[in-house]
């Protein structure tokens, strides 16, 4: 199949057939008029030739549809770049091994969903001495110390049980994403930390359904997990990043000391 | 109870009853201590029961304005009600303007003389059975609506609006309604569980849900109303009586006819960590009000299964309920007002996992036959795929229907997205409607294997939660919870918020509710042990 990936359409049994299929519901009882209100939405939205293959009544002045068309946008593959976490993922041995040899300590990570958010499933899952499918949670790690602080923690809070820990890394989970309240808190806690001059002192990581990566760096945080995210892959890319700042450091002193060799 | 229940799992009724027994045990321990305390929540729930209500300029409700004033002058551990009737005795105002002159500064505490203890008993006992027949005709015009009302099929359809504004949420119920849901609730908003006050009046932003005032429940309230003379059919609606504020929720939820309340004993603890003494001592009230009211608890057991997993501590969930029907039983609460909560958690990928969900379902069934039975739906393995979760949540309903359960919270398809759509709603009603009407009598006409797969793992969930009962019998619940025997969550036996508000009962304390409630003529006999 000749796919031109700068031309990349939707595909439904044809290349560059656009199929597409939608649901939406609009505020307008349901009828005749509701239906053609959907196709035009559905043309509006770029679809061609759509046709309304179900309209329900949901009572109270509302409709849903599911709609076929044919999309005519296109997208350009061969130009796309997305920020990945370039860790490879390591094993729970692993990680704990890398710490004692590189660092030489036991790192802090301290954990929490921040704001209103009362879903700790997330976090628990992460860092709970049980873990979650198997592999097991930070608390676990002999060589890091995890403190999960658990639900509807304020920011401020969290950033003081941080500096009072001397964490090495900061936990965020954001469940509840209503009306984008995720986005605030995240923002808000990033703008504390700079604000106190905090920022650079440890990783800054978040989590949670609606997350990933590249949201993360664009909130300012260091590296955001997603959905299907395990303990270990928390705690590589952790372990990881923490030895390789401490290189930089290393090397930049190192230069430092060059120059004044120099002078 | 759909349909007679059977013995199908072949269980032995003498391990049932030792579970029962067990339970009735570890009840009665709580039991042995809990009369030795009131709470702030526990006094302010008083308050509102007298009427009192509002909140001053900041948004403090007068019925916490009144119990900070009482703890304040170290008169809170006497109960509320003494010196409010002595206040009425003394100055001849309603509960009301007692409370707002105390907002006001204009009263004191102190002010208020001592009088003889006949008399401000008398006002105290009128008072208290004046709020007590108010809340039996609430009962009675529910009892009324329902009767007019076409029956509702089993099991019933459960949805939940969760939108933050709660005229949107009314708007919202009113559409599930006409689409046939049986029960909405309106899920709260995340924050509230931990507050130590109710917020008073209507609210527009909520995160995760709509926080619950008394003024929100009566604008759902009259959408539901205004649905049922659409549709002919009463539409249940459901809050939550939980967190730090119990009582005073379910005293909201009387007032305002809500139909059923998450009431759960061990879930704040558990899920929020909330302090163990406050919950079980704000339980036992709280519940005594939904008994009195008519009102059907939901217990969420269902949750543990959201942190543990759903094969290996499926037994849990079987303990946790014989302790939740226990606890009920001893605030008043009939069986056919216990909603025990179970869910269908099982992972997908699992080999037989829904002859698993079968058999724990179907065991629900036959250790609580008068309960009408929550499930609730999968949401720990389910992700942004929605036609797999379309298709999970219809096998869902298919074991719904096979074991006769009976308050269905349906699953969105949508779950792991967002809060629901009002297509989303829509959505999963049909699906159950579909399943529950093409395998209605699917139930009647099955029996399982003996010695089978089903009976098996039934029976050994029946075993292993016999066993936990006993080990919970002989270091106590509060050691238990310590241990994080549930839902794999420890919690301190100090630990935990709302401790403060905890206060050990004076020799004189009186609360005339208590007596009223556990007594109440029109409440059939429970079955204890």
């Amino acid at each position: 199949m000749d796919v031109d990936y700068s031309r990349v359409k939707t595909y439904g049994d044809t290349l560059n057939d656009g199929a597409m299929q939608v649901s939406f519901t609009l505020p307008v009882p349901a009828g005749d008029e509701a239906r053609e209100a959907a196709r035009q939405m559905a043309l509006k939205m770029g679809l061609d030739s759509p046709s309304v293959t179900e309209m329900a009544d949901l009572g109270a002045g509302f409709t849903f549809f599911v709609l076929y068309g044919k999309c005519k946008h296109a997208v350009d593959y061969s130009v796309i770049k997305v920020p990945k976490q370039q860790q490879k993922v390591m094993s729970f041995q692993e990680v704990n091994a890398l710490i004692k040899k590189e660092l030489g300590r036991r790192i802090v990570v301290v954990a929490a969903c921040t704001g209103s958010d009362a879903h700790t499933v997330g976090i628990d899952a992460i860092v709970n001495m049980k873990g979650y499918a198997g592999e097991y949670g930070l608390e676990r790690y002999p060589e890091i110390d995890a403190y999960n602080l658990g639900s509807q923690v304020l920011n401020a809070e969290l950033l003081v049980r941080a500096v009072e820990l001397n964490a090495d890394a900061i936990l965020v989970s954001q469940v509840v994403t209503q009306k984008n309240i995720h986005l605030e808190n995240l923002t808000e806690l990033i703008e504390l930390a700079e604000a106190e001059g905090l920022r650079d002192r440890m990783l800054m990581i978040c989590g949670g359904p609606r997350i990933s990566h590249e949201l993360a760096i664009e909130l300012g945080y260091d590296a955001g997990f997603g959905p299907g995210t395990l303990p270990n892959h928390v705690a590589s890319y952790i372990a990881a990043e923490l030895v390789r700042r401490q290189k930089i450091k290393a090397g930049g002193q190192k230069k430092k000391g060059k120059k004044r060799v120099k002078k | 109870m759909i349909t007679p229940v059977d013995n199908k799992l072949n269980l032995d009724s003498g391990k049932v009853k030792l579970a029962r027994e067990t339970a009735g045990k570890i009840a009665d321990r709580l039991h042995a201590w809990i009369g030795d305390y009131t709470t702030t929540t526990i006094e302010r729930a008083a308050a509102r029961l007298l009427g009192i209500d509002g909140a001053d300029e900041s948004g403090v409700p007068m019925a916490n304005i009144m119990v900070d004033e009482l703890a304040r002058s170290g008169m809170l551990d006497r109960g509320l009600i003494p010196w409010l009737a002595r206040a009425i005795v003394a100055r001849e105002e309603s509960p009301q303007k007692i409370a707002e002159a105390l907002a006001a500064g204009s009263l004191k505490v102190e002010s208020i003389p001592d009088c003889a203890e006949e008399k401000w008993r008398e006002v105290a006992d009128k008072l208290a059975g004046e709020a007590a027949a108010g809340m039996k005709a609430v009962k009675a015009e529910r009892e009324q609506l329902k009767c007019k009302a076409v029956p509702p099929n089993k099991p019933m359809l459960y949805v939940i609006v969760a939108t933050g504004n709660v005229y949107e949420d009314a708007v919202q119920a009113e559409a599930a309604a006409l689409q046939g849901a049986d029960i909405v609730a309106v899920i709260r908003h995340t924050g509230q569980s931990l507050l130590d006050y109710v917020p008073y009046g209507p609210t527009t932003e909520g995160f995760g849900g709509t926080y619950a005032t008394q003024e929100n429940f009566r604008i759902v309230r009259r959408a539901l109303d205004r649905a049922a003379q659409k549709t002919g059919r009463y539409t249940n609606l459901v809050n939550y009586a939980s967190g730090l504020c119990m009582p005073e929720i379910s005293v909201m939820g009387a007032f305002e006819r809500l139909d059923m309340m998450l009431n759960d004993a061990m879930y704040g603890i558990l899920f929020r960590d909330i302090n163990m003494k406050r919950t079980f001592i704000d339980q036992h009230f709280s519940r005594m009000i939904n008994a009195y009211a008519g009102i059907i608890i939901n217990t969420g057991e269902d949750n543990y299964l959201t942190t543990a997993d759903a094969f290996d501590k499926g037994h849990t969930v079987i303990a946790s309920q014989f302790i939740n029907e226990q606890l009920a039983l001893r605030s008043g609460l009939k069986e056919e007002q216990m909603g025990l909560g179970h869910a269908f958690e099982i992972n997908p990928a699992m080999e037989d996992g829904l002859l698993m969900e079968i058999a724990q379902a179907q065991l629900c069934r036959e250790l609580f036959p008068r309960s009408p039975l929550k499930y609730m739906p999968p949401t720990k393995h389910v992700t942004g795929d929605i036609f797999k979760t379309y298709l999970i949540n219809g096998m869902f309903n298919l074991v719904s229907v096979l074991t006769g359960q009976e308050i269905q919270l349906l699953g969105m398809l949508t779950e792991a997205i967002h809060t629901p759509f009002i297509s989303d709603r829509y959505l999963s009603i049909n699906n159950a409607a579909y399943i529950f009407n093409n395998a209605k009598h699917l139930g009647e006409e099955i029996i399982f294997r003996e010695g089978g797969r089903i009976q098996e793992r039934a029976v050994f969930l029946l075993n292993e939660a016999c066993k936990m009962l006993q080990e919970i019998d002989e270091i106590g619940l509060e050691t238990a919870m310590e241990k994080g025997m549930f839902a794999d969550i420890k919690r301190s036996r100090d630990g935990g918020k709302g401790g403060t508000g905890v206060i050990a009962r004076h020799k004189n304390y009186y609360n005339p509710f208590f007596t009223i409630f556990m007594n109440d003529t029109e409440a059939e006999e429970g079955r204890l042990f």
